[in-house]
């Protein structure tokens, strides 16, 4: 069966996700394939879920152009879509005099890019700023936030779907034909005749641009890997610190940042590795992690470490060259109407909002772009129970019995949030898809009391056996049947 | 027992407070144990808070036997012990609310509990936390390799097998020679899985004696000491785990890597005591236990509130909890009568340094009135952390490693206080030695130390 659509956007990711609500502000039929059972599966959910201010990226680059634009004004998306956001600022600090001549480098870079803000502070500053961060000096940057990037592009996602977006999961493209005016994006699970093309495959994006001709670009996929630790630190890591970054090294240099739910993280590590989904984390960095990130923060001890967790930047540079190549955004006259987003790698959550626009100005050059009168800017999150006054607790439990029951004790997350989590808008259903949606089994007993509750809710609402719940993948099955038959 | 909101009339109700002499937070074997006991010494007005539908706490999935041997002298499974707190417990009139969980404690003792039926604050004039411990997970421990389905924490298993009916896997490995792993290894023979081998990073097995030979040994299964899993395989499900041989410092001996291939990785690397609600509640708890510092009573640091079992201290069996437990509902009962147990009512309230992580925080020293109790390098830790002096005590401890013909001695400056030999001492098996207050001779601190060849 052949279905057919005005645009095929490849990838739920972020960019897949932000550039799917874009359109959707139009008369476009559109759809979203990705190959995982959810959105954000993979580079989008595995960072540093840092709103970027701008500074790092080559003044007059597409990665420094989209990285202002999207910073500026987060608010106004944040609140559209009911997604937790925080503007803490952002300190890099320094040691010595050569990280003192690349802070100075870097604010007069950031500068260029029309970063506002940048100031470099002294030790009584940084005191007043994070008084247990450590460093000599520091450069502040007062327009860097943090996000939970899963929420965020989930709720791109719900609220692309809300507007007349598809989301087919499971959906791995395994061939693009072009043929006259349209093209036929292949699937295990059908076929989807098409206008236009989007790829924005991220790690894969390099394998579908070959699919629609164009295989001058190279995926190199650069692993880093991350630690989780515990929330009683949050006092004490008001905001994210960095050191001042190497220029070859395949990203920012390991730092410390605190989520919007309450703990840090530690990392990213930088390592080329061979293969694009191998999300191992390993020992010599594991051990690396906690020694430099105690340089910059030194309550950071591996005692208080609750979870690691591994993300890929999908980078066109290779290991040898380093460094950062900026975005590839184009279409090409031999494959008109397919756009490749290639090497989206930092800062494309920050830039994921203009990057989207462009897209859409591409299209709208080339046709006459009709407004959705229906369109809907605004997407409801999960309340979270545990961030209410205890009056407005008092009144949800009373108006729904379910905000009562506790079911993850670390998180405080409550039967209502679990349940809006299995039924989710998207249709995921997977723990992990819960766990990102209500955070629940996110935090130190990482699932020992709640998990089996619900993983039961979850067969329950879904109506599965056991040997169909799966973790995050199509083959993560997470039990083997029942002891007993029923 | 009943569920969700306690029955106004059967207690003092103020500006939507319940009153209540004493609350027990957690249903468990220390929170059935301290209930029943206060009854039996005349604290009519208690309260047990539950959050599960019902009580008996980990017994609840412990439905193997070996349980009450101590106690009753007879070998019971763990819902069956469970059955006789509850039992009595209910012949007793004490009220357990299930289904409820705490959201907050004060150090006032205002207790805020959350269930279907709605919010409800609670004023207790003394508190009993009681909530056990939890698994230390894979993360704690940081295996190399990929997040996948196919590894569980000990307990986690054994609540998916004896509760949910749901069947883990097929071949399985287990990490840490722990109690529940043990008893794991056994549960998943017995329903047709294959379980290839127990690995210890330790030279010594950390589950006791009994369970080696009647989980393990008994079927077959090999327990390899001085191991543990360096790498884990697959992408989506577990497929296999590599395990390498440690050195005397317990890091891996390269070129002793071996491959198990299994689609299950049982954890049982260690409980860690539940203690979220008791920091809100301003309890500073010891580094070394990761549960409260405690007076002789098990009082803690915040005057009125005290901690029995796992809560404070990781124990060995059931029937310890049970009896620290009853003996704590003495100070309690006590400590209603005078409104402040004697001993120790005049000591400092909590000085912890609000201004550093917990984590990170000192031990915080009793007042000066108090005989504090250290330790030597070869004992980990010791429950009380110090005592009043004016009262006989137990004073519970464990070795960091195994030794044969070993003396504990107690001394006050050079002067020993109290001596006990052992035959065999081993980290998995708690010391208890008693202490008379008459012994005591001097208001020095008590240095606790191991003598062995």
């Amino acid at each position: 069966m052949t279905q057919k659509y005005d645009v095929i956007v490849i990838g739920g990711g972020v960019i897949g996700s932000a550039i799917a609500r874009e359109l959707s502000r139009y008369k476009l039929k559109t759809a979203v394939l990705e190959k995982e059972l959810d959105v954000c599966t993979e580079t989008s959910g595995r960072n540093s879920a840092v709103l970027h201010a701008g500074f790092n990226n080559k003044p007059g680059s597409l990665m420094a152009k989209f990285c202002v634009e999207g910073n500026a004004g987060f608010e106004k998306a944040a609140r559209e879509l009911d997604v937790p956001f925080k503007r803490t600022g952002k300190v890099v600090v320094g040691f010595d005099t050569e990280d003192l001549a690349g802070l100075k480098a870097l604010k007069d870079q950031g500068d260029r890019n029309g970063c506002p803000g940048l100031e470099l502070i002294d030790r009584t500053r940084l005191d007043e700023l994070a008084p247990h961060i450590a460093g000599e000096f520091a450069m502040f940057s007062p327009m860097t936030g943090i996000l939970n990037s899963f929420i965020y592009t989930i709720a791109l996602a719900e609220n692309a779907h809300r507007n007349g977006v598809n989301y087919f999961f499971d959906h791995k493209v395994t061939g693009i034909d072009h043929t006259n005016n349209s093209y036929t994006v292949r699937t295990p699970h059908g076929l989807f005749r098409t206008r236009w093309v989007i790829n924005c495959a991220g790690l894969y994006s390099d394998i579908i641009a070959g699919m629609l001709g164009n295989t001058d670009y190279t995926i190199y996929p650069c692993r880093g890997e991350y630690f989780i630790l515990d929330r009683k630190l949050e006092p004490f890591l008001p905001m994210p610190a960095y050191p001042v970054p190497n220029a070859r090294a395949g990203g920012l240099g390991i730092h410390l940042t605190p989520t919007v739910d309450g703990t840090i993280l530690i990392g990213p590590s930088a390592e080329y590795i061979e293969q694009k989904d191998d999300y191992s984390s390993t020992c010599p960095v594991m051990d690396l992690l906690i020694e430099d990130g105690a340089r910059i923060f030194p309550y950071a001890k591996a005692s208080s470490i609750i979870r690691s967790y591994t993300g890929i930047r999908p980078k066109l540079v290779s290991k040898n060259k380093g460094g950062y190549a900026d975005f590839v955004i184009e279409e090409r006259d031999t494959f008109p109407q397919a756009i490749n987003l290639i090497g989206i790698e930092s800062p494309g959550l920050t830039g994921s909002l203009p990057i989207a626009r462009y897209v859409v100005e591409m299209i709208g050059r080339k046709e006459d772009l009709k407004v959705n009168p229906d369109f809907d800017p605004y997407r409801q999150g999960i309340l979270c129970f545990k961030e209410q006054t205890r009056d407005m607790q008092r009144s949800l439990v009373h108006s729904n019995p379910d905000y009562g029951e506790i079911i993850c004790r670390c998180e405080t997350v409550t039967r209502a949030e679990i349940l809006a989590a299995i039924h989710n808008p998207l249709g995921a259903a997977t723990l992990s898809g819960i766990k990102i949606r209500s955070r629940a089994m996110m935090g130190r007993c990482q699932g020992g009391y709640c998990q089996t509750r619900i993983a039961e809710l979850l067969m329950q609402e879904k109506n599965l056996e056991p040997q169909e719940v799966l973790y995050l993948r199509k083959d993560s099955r997470m039990f083997t049947g029942r002891v007993r038959d029923l | 027992m009943t569920s969700g909101q306690k029955t106004l009339d059967q207690h003092t109700v103020s500006d939507e407070i319940i009153r209540c002499d004493v609350i027990i937070i957690g249903g468990g074997p220390a929170g059935l144990a301290a209930a029943i006991e206060l009854k039996r010494l005349g604290v009519a007005d208690i309260l047990i808070l539950e959050r599960e539908k019902e009580p008996g706490g980990i017994l609840r999935q412990c439905i193997h036997d070996g349980f009450g041997l101590q106690r009753f002298h007879e070998s019971l499974s763990g819902p069956e012990y469970a059955a006789r707190f509850i039992d009595q417990a209910k012949e007793l009139g004490i009220e357990c609310l299930t289904d409820t969980s705490v959201l907050e404690i004060t150090p006032d003792k205002k207790v805020i509990t959350a269930s279907r039926q709605g919010l409800t604050t609670y004023q207790a004039r003394a508190v009993v936390l009681a909530m056990g411990c939890r698994e230390r997970t894979r993360e704690a421990i940081c295996i190399p390799g990929s997040r996948l389905a196919g590894v569980y924490t000990a307990g986690v298993a054994q609540a998916y097998i004896n509760l949910k009916n749901i069947m883990i896997g097929q071949t399985a490995v287990i990490l840490g020679s722990g109690d529940i792993g043990l008893i794991m290894a056994r549960r998943l023979t017995l329903e047709g899985a294959q379980v290839k081998a127990v690995f210890e990073l330790q030279p010594h097995a950390n589950g006791l004696p009994r369970n080696i030979a009647q989980c393990l040994n008994d079927f077959g299964i090999p327990l390899l000491l001085s191991h543990t899993v360096t790498r884990i395989h697959g992408k989506n499900r577990l497929e296999g785990v590599t395990v390498s041989q440690v050195d005397e410092n317990l890091r891996p001996i390269t070129g002793t890597q071996e491959y198990y291939a299994c689609d299950t990785l049982i954890i049982s690397v260690g409980l860690i005591p539940e203690n979220e609600l008791s920091e809100m509640a301003g309890v500073t708890l010891d580094p070394r236990t990761n549960g409260p510092l405690v007076d002789e009573h098990c009082q803690t640091t915040v005057k009125g509130i005290f901690a029995a079992g796992n809560v404070l201290i990781v124990h060995d069996l059931v029937d310890f909890v049970s009896l620290e437990a009853e003996r704590l509902a003495a100070a309690v009962a006590v400590y209603l009568e005078n409104d402040g147990v004697p001993a120790v009512d005049d000591r400092a309230n909590d000085t912890s340094d609000k201004s550093r992580p917990a984590t990170d925080c000192p031990l915080n020293a009793p007042a000066a009135n108090c005989i504090s109790i250290e330790p030597d390098r070869s004992i980990g830790f010791t429950v009380p952390q110090y005592v009043s002096g004016r009262k006989d005590f137990l004073l519970s401890m464990r070795v960091r490693n195994p030794h044969k013909n070993c003396t504990v001695v107690l001394q006050q400056g050079s002067t020993v206080i109290a001596e006990t030999s052992l035959r065999k001492a081993i980290p998995a098996e708690m010391i208890q030695i008693p202490v008379r207050s008459a012994d005591l001779v001097s208001r020095e601190k008590i240095t606790v130390v191991l003598k062995y060849e």
